[in-house]
C-alpha cells in the first residue's frame, strides 16, 4: 500500500530539502515553518501489462470491444501522443509500443489492410525516425514505417478538413485521413490531469486554425488551473470541440497512466522523501552530484537526456473518451494529489532539467518559463498554493540558450518580442501571427524538426495565469540579464530571494514547496 | 609657421601600428596604439601656399575626424590609394573655416565648408570626361596639375589640411555657409555631402527595402538623405552601441539591430530563409532590396553581400579596408556599388542604369549638387549634440583616441577647434 502524499511542515530536525535546478539539483535548507508539499509513494504497476491492454480492449467502456468495431476494408487510423510525454521518455518497451502492437494484432486478425497511424504532434516539433521507433517499437517501425507510419502535418492545407465551428465560433480544423477514417483510435499516456480526454484528439491533431481557439492568453489566463479540468476554460473549449468532433468520427481511446517513478535506479534517492535517505542513498547524492557538477554542460545534458524512466503502468482503460477520461483523471489523481490547507505567501519551485518541449534538446529561457510559471505553478486544483500578489520562487540556472534546429522561432521570441513586452496578450496581439504564418517556421516545421514558429508564444500564455497572479517572480540562480529580459528578478540563494521578496510579502511570509518531480498535485483548501 | 598635425612617411610606424592594431586586443586598444606609434607629429611648419589667384587661404574653424582619417592612422587603409596621395600632409578635410583671401563672389572672411575633390578645376588642367560632366570625385586627373598627388585635401602636401591653422583651397572647392548654420553643424556638411552622394549612387525604388550596415556617421548621414532623396520603404539599421540605436530611429529608421542579431532579424521583417553554412556566417535567401555599407570593415561588407536578396543592390559607402567572399555577389547576382566622396550632380549621377529622363525629373524638382543639399540638410535636421566632442590640437592624441573610441563614448564626431589653444 502506498502512503499518501503529505504536507510536512519543516523544523529543526528538517534536513535539507532537495530542489532541483534544471540539469543538477541542491540541497536547501528551508525557513522553520515552511510547508513542503510531498506526492504519494509511486503507485504500484501492473504486473502483467499485456495482460491489462487486452482487458482493456475486449472490455472497453461505453463502446462496443474494439474486435467488433474492427471490419474489412474499414479504414482505420491510430494516432498516439508524441514526443511531449512520458517525461522523461519512458524505458523500453514504451507503452505505445505494447499497445499498438495488440491493435494491430486485432486489425490484422480482422482483415483491416487500410491501416495509417500518426504521431499527435499538433505544432510540436516532427518526431524523427529513431524516436518513432523508439516509441512504437521496432516491429511497428519496420512494418509502417515510413508510408503509413507519420508525424500529422499541421500545415499541409490538403490534408487538413474543417468540420465547422463550435456554438462558441471556435473553428475546429483536424487531420483530414483521421477525421474520415471509419475509425479513429488514439493511443494516450496521461502523465497529468491535464492530458488526455477531449485534449487528444482536438489539440493533438488539430491545425493552428483550430489551436489558436484555446491556445491564447486569455483562456490560459482563465485556466485555474489547467489540471482541473472543470475550473480550466481551455478544457470547456477542448470539450466543445471534442462534442462537434463526435458526430463526424467514431473515436476509441485507450488512456494508460503511470506511477511517479521518473528517475532510474541509480538515481532513486530522487524518489524519496529526504530524511528516509540511507546510506546508500546519501552516497549515491554526493556522487551523483559531485560527478554533475563537474561534467561539462554538454556531456551532462547528454546524460540527463538518456536518462529513461522506469516508469509503471498504473491503469489502462479504452473505449469512448467521455467515459474513460473520468478514470484515467482518478488514477493520476490517486498518484499525484494531495491535500494542502491554505495558501502560503511565497511557493517554491525547482524546475528540472525537462519539459515537454525539450526531450533530446535544450530547455530554453522560455521553455524554463513555461515549466516553472506554467506547467509547475498550475500543478493545483482549487487554487495556488501562492496567494494572489504573492512571490514565485523558481529554481534554474535559464542560461541563454536555445536549439537552433528544434527553436528557430523562440530565438526570435526571445529576442525581438520579449525585447519589446512581456505582457501575453500585447505580444499576441501584435506578433502571434505574423510568427504563426511565417513561411519559414511553417517550411521548418514540416521539413525540418522544428517547433511551429508560434509555439514560443502558447509557451508564454502558459505562464499567463502565473504572472496574473504572483506578485514577484524571483529566479535562484539564473543568469540575471537572460531572466531581466524575461521580466523576472534573480537572486543567488534562497535568503537573497527571501530577502528581495520581503517587500512584497514581509519578513514573516508563509513559505510552501511544492517537491517535484516526482509529480505533485497540489489540492489547496 | 603654424600649428600643423602632419602625417610623415616612416613605413617602421605604418607597419608596427597596423600589426598592434591588427588583433582583437589590438583593435580595442586602436586609439591608443595610434596615438603613440602612427606616423602623425605635432609640427611647426610653414603655411602652405596659394597656387594662383583662384585659391584662397583658409582658417580652419572646426576640422572633423573621418573614418578614413582612422583608417590612415591605425593603417588599415588599402595600399591602393598611396598613388594619390603626397607626403608629408596635414590631414582633415571636414572643414568648416574661414577664407583669409578675396575671391569673385567670396568675400574675405566668409564662412565657407569645402568639397575637399582635387579634381581638374584645382589642379588647373584641362577638364577630363568626369569633371567636365559635374562628376568630380571620379576625375582622372589627382595625380597631375599645379599641386601634388592627392585625392582630396587632407591627402596632399601642397594644400595642407584641416588639422592645422591654415591651409589653402580653390574656389571651386568652396561653399559659402548660411549665417544661421552653427559650425558645429556646418563641419558635418562634407560626410553628408557623401551620404547624399552614395544615395544618388543607385535607383531606390518607392517603398524598396533598405538595409543599413553601420550607425556611425556615415550610416546615420546615408540614413538622413535616404529619407530626404528617396521613397524608401522600410530601412533596416544595424548598429552597434545604444546611441546609435537612438539616433537611428530619430532619424527614421524602421527597425534597429544589432550586428550579431541582424540576420535573424532582418528575415523576419523581409521573410525568406536563413541559411547556416556549414563554416562561416549564416546569410539569406531572401534580404532586403538594398543594402548600403557604411562602416568600411569587411564584417560589414559581407555582412551587406549576405543579407541583400537576389539581385539587389550593395552600395560601398565606407572606404573598404580588406577583403571579403565575393561568392554571394556570383551567386545571388547582386550588384555592388562603389560610392566615394560627392559630385555636383552631373549624368549618371543618380546611378547609371537610371533612364536619362528620371534624373532630369528629379533635376526638374530643383534639386542640387551634393553639397547644396548636404548644406541644406544639415540645417534642417536633428542633429544636435552630433559633434560633441571638440579638442585642440595640442590635444590630438586625446582626440584621437575618442574618435576610434566614438562609439562607444557616444559620441558621432570628434572635431578639432585648431584656434583653440
Amino acid at each position: 500500500m502506498s502512503r499518501p502524499g503529505f504536507v510536512l511542515e519543516v523544523d529543526e530536525r528538517t534536513p535539507p530539502l532537495l530542489i532541483h535546478q534544471g540539469e543538477g539539483f541542491r540541497l536547501e535548507g528551508l525557513p522553520l515553518g515552511s510547508k513542503v508539499i510531498y506526492p504519494p509513494d509511486s503507485l504500484p504497476g501492473i504486473r502483467d501489462v499485456n495482460a491489462a491492454i487486452r482487458h482493456a480492449l475486449l472490455h472497453p467502456h461505453g463502446m462496443e470491444p474494439l474486435p467488433e468495431l474492427l471490419k474489412p476494408g474499414m479504414k482505420l487510423t491510430i494516432a498516439f501522443d508524441d514526443i511531449s510525454i512520458p517525461l522523461p521518455q519512458m524505458q523500453t518497451p514504451d507503452i505505445r509500443q505494447r499497445i499498438l502492437e495488440h491493435v494491430l494484432e486485432l486489425a490484422a486478425r480482422k482483415g483491416v489492410d487500410d491501416v495509417e497511424l500518426v504521431a499527435a504532434n499538433a505544432l510540436h516539433r516532427r518526431m524523427t525516425p529513431s524516436e518513432l521507433k523508439r516509441a512504437v517499437g521496432e516491429r511497428v517501425f519496420r512494418a509502417f514505417f515510413p508510408e503509413h507510419l507519420r508525424n500529422h502535418d499541421a500545415e499541409d492545407k490538403a490534408n487538413l478538413v474543417n468540420l465547422g465551428k463550435t456554438d462558441h465560433g471556435e473553428d475546429v480544423e483536424l487531420n483530414k485521413r483521421a477525421v474520415e477514417s471509419d475509425l479513429l483510435i488514439y493511443v494516450n499516456i496521461n502523465l497529468t490531469a491535464m492530458s488526455g480526454g477531449p485534449k487528444s484528439v482536438s489539440v493533438g491533431l488539430a491545425s493552428y486554425n483550430s489551436l489558436r481557439h484555446h491556445h491564447n492568453s486569455h483562456t490560459l489566463k482563465h485556466s485555474r488551473s489547467f489540471n482541473d479540468p472543470p475550473n480550466s476554460a481551455m478544457h470547456h473549449s477542448y470539450n466543445r470541440m471534442a462534442d462537434l468532433l463526435g458526430g463526424h468520427v467514431k473515436v476509441f481511446t485507450i488512456e494508460t497512466t503511470m506511477n511517479n517513478e521518473p528517475f532510474p535506479s541509480a538515481m532513486s534517492f530522487l524518489n524519496k522523501r529526504e530524511w528516509e535517505w540511507n546510506l546508500k542513498d546519501q552516497a549515491s547524492y554526493l556522487a551523483v552530484k559531485r560527478g554533475n557538477d563537474m561534467l561539462p554542460p554538454k556531456m551532462r545534458r547528454k546524460l540527463w537526456q538518456s536518462s529513461y524512466a522506469p516508469y509503471g503502468v498504473t491503469g489502462i482503460n479504452a473505449g469512448a473518451p467521455s467515459q474513460v477520461h473520468p478514470l484515467t483523471l482518478q488514477k493520476v489523481h490517486q498518484q499525484q494529489r494531495v491535500e494542502v490547507n491554505g495558501q502560503s505567501d511565497v511557493g517554491i519551485f525547482g524546475v528540472p532539467f525537462i519539459c515537454p518541449y525539450n526531450v533530446n534538446s535544450i530547455m530554453n529561457p522560455i521553455l524554463v518559463t513555461s515549466m516553472g510559471l506554467g506547467y509547475q505553478f498550475n500543478m493545483y486544483l482549487n487554487q495556488p498554493i501562492v496567494r494572489k500578489g504573492g512571490v514565485g520562487i523558481f529554481y534554474h540556472p535559464m542560461p541563454n540558450e536555445f536549439h537552433p534546429v528544434h527553436h528557430p522561432s523562440y530565438i526570435d521570441f526571445f529576442e525581438e518580442v520579449l525585447a519589446e513586452t512581456t505582457d501575453p496578450a500585447q505580444l499576441e496581439a501584435k506578433y502571434e501571427k505574423q510568427f504563426a504564418t511565417d513561411e519559414w517556421y511553417i517550411h521548418l516545421y514540416r521539413n525540418s524538426y522544428a517547433y511551429h514558429g508560434v509555439h514560443p508564444f502558447y509557451m508564454w500564455y502558459w505562464a499567463a495565469h502565473a504572472m496574473d497572479h504572483l506578485g514577484d517572480v524571483i529566479f535562484v540562480g539564473a543568469d540575471r540579464r537572460t531572466a531581466g529580459r524575461l521580466g523576472f528578478r534573480t537572486a543567488s540563494t534562497l535568503g537573497d530571494a527571501l530577502e528581495m521578496a520581503k517587500h512584497t510579502v514581509g519578513s514573516s511570509p508563509e513559505i510552501s514547496y511544492l517537491h517535484m518531480p516526482p509529480l505533485t498535485l497540489a489540492d489547496v483548501r | 609657421m603654424i600649428l600643423a598635425l602632419e602625417y610623415h612617411r616612416s613605413p617602421a610606424r605604418y607597419l608596427a601600428t597596423r600589426t598592434a592594431t591588427g588583433t582583437k586586443l589590438g583593435g580595442r586598444m586602436a586609439g591608443l596604439i595610434a596615438g603613440n606609434m602612427a606616423p602623425l607629429r605635432l609640427t611647426n611648419k610653414a603655411e602652405p601656399r596659394r597656387p594662383g589667384d583662384d585659391w584662397t587661404r583658409l582658417k580652419p574653424l572646426l576640422s572633423g575626424i573621418c573614418g578614413s582619417d582612422l583608417g590612415l592612422l591605425n593603417g588599415r587603409n588599402s595600399p591602393y590609394l598611396t598613388p594619390m596621395i603626397s607626403m608629408p600632409f596635414t590631414p582633415g578635410h571636414e572643414i568648416v573655416a574661414e577664407t583669409m583671401d578675396e575671391l569673385p563672389g567670396l568675400p574675405k572672411g566668409s564662412r565657407v565648408v569645402m568639397d575637399p575633390v582635387l579634381s581638374c578645376g584645382p589642379r588647373g588642367v584641362e577638364p577630363c570626361m568626369w569633371c567636365a560632366t559635374g562628376r568630380q570625385s571620379r576625375c582622372d586627373h589627382v595625380t597631375g596639375g599645379s599641386v601634388s598627388a592627392g585625392l582630396q585635401t587632407g591627402f596632399c602636401a601642397d594644400t595642407g589640411g584641416g588639422w592645422s591653422r591654415q591651409l589653402v583651397a580653390h574656389a571651386s572647392q568652396l561653399h559659402r555657409v548660411p549665417d544661421e548654420l552653427s559650425n558645429e553643424r556646418a563641419v558635418l556638411v562634407e560626410p553628408i555631402a557623401c551620404a547624399v552622394h552614395s544615395v544618388r549612387r543607385v535607383h531606390v525604388p518607392a517603398g524598396a527595402s533598405v538595409l543599413l550596415i553601420g550607425a556611425g556617421t556615415v550610416g546615420l548621414f546615408t540614413l538622413l538623405a535616404l529619407r530626404e532623396f528617396t521613397q524608401a520603404g522600410p530601412i533596416y539599421v544595424v548598429a552597434k552601441h545604444g546611441h546609435q540605436r537612438a539616433r537611428a530611429k530619430e532619424l527614421g529608421a524602421t527597425e534597429v539591430f544589432e550586428p550579431k542579431r541582424a540576420p535573424r532579424a532582418l528575415r523576419r521583417a523581409t521573410g525568406g530563409s536563413l541559411q547556416h553554412p556549414e563554416i562561416g556566417d549564416e546569410f539569406l535567401l531572401g534580404g532586403a532590396d538594398i543594402a548600403f555599407e557604411c562602416t568600411g570593415g569587411a564584417a560589414g561588407l559581407s555582412t551587406a553581400l549576405r543579407l541583400v536578396r537576389a539581385g539587389g543592390t550593395v552600395v560601398v559607402s565606407g572606404m573598404p579596408n580588406s577583403g571579403v567572399d565575393l561568392t554571394p555577389l556570383w551567386y545571388r547576382e547582386l550588384n555592388l556599388v562603389g560610392a566615394y566622396a560627392s559630385d555636383h550632380g552631373g549624368p549618371g549621377a543618380l546611378g547609371d542604369d537610371v533612364p536619362n529622363a528620371a534624373e532630369e525629373k528629379v533635376r526638374a524638382d530643383g534639386r542640387g549638387g551634393d553639397f547644396a543639399e548636404a548644406i541644406s540638410l544639415a540645417a534642417g535636421a536633428p542633429l544636435d549634440g552630433y559633434v560633441d566632442a571638440v579638442y585642440p590640437l595640442s590635444r590630438w592624441r586625446d582626440a584621437i583616441g575618442h574618435a576610434f573610441a566614438a562609439g562607444r563614448l557616444g559620441t558621432v564626431k570628434v572635431a578639432f577647434d585648431p584656434g583653440q589653444q
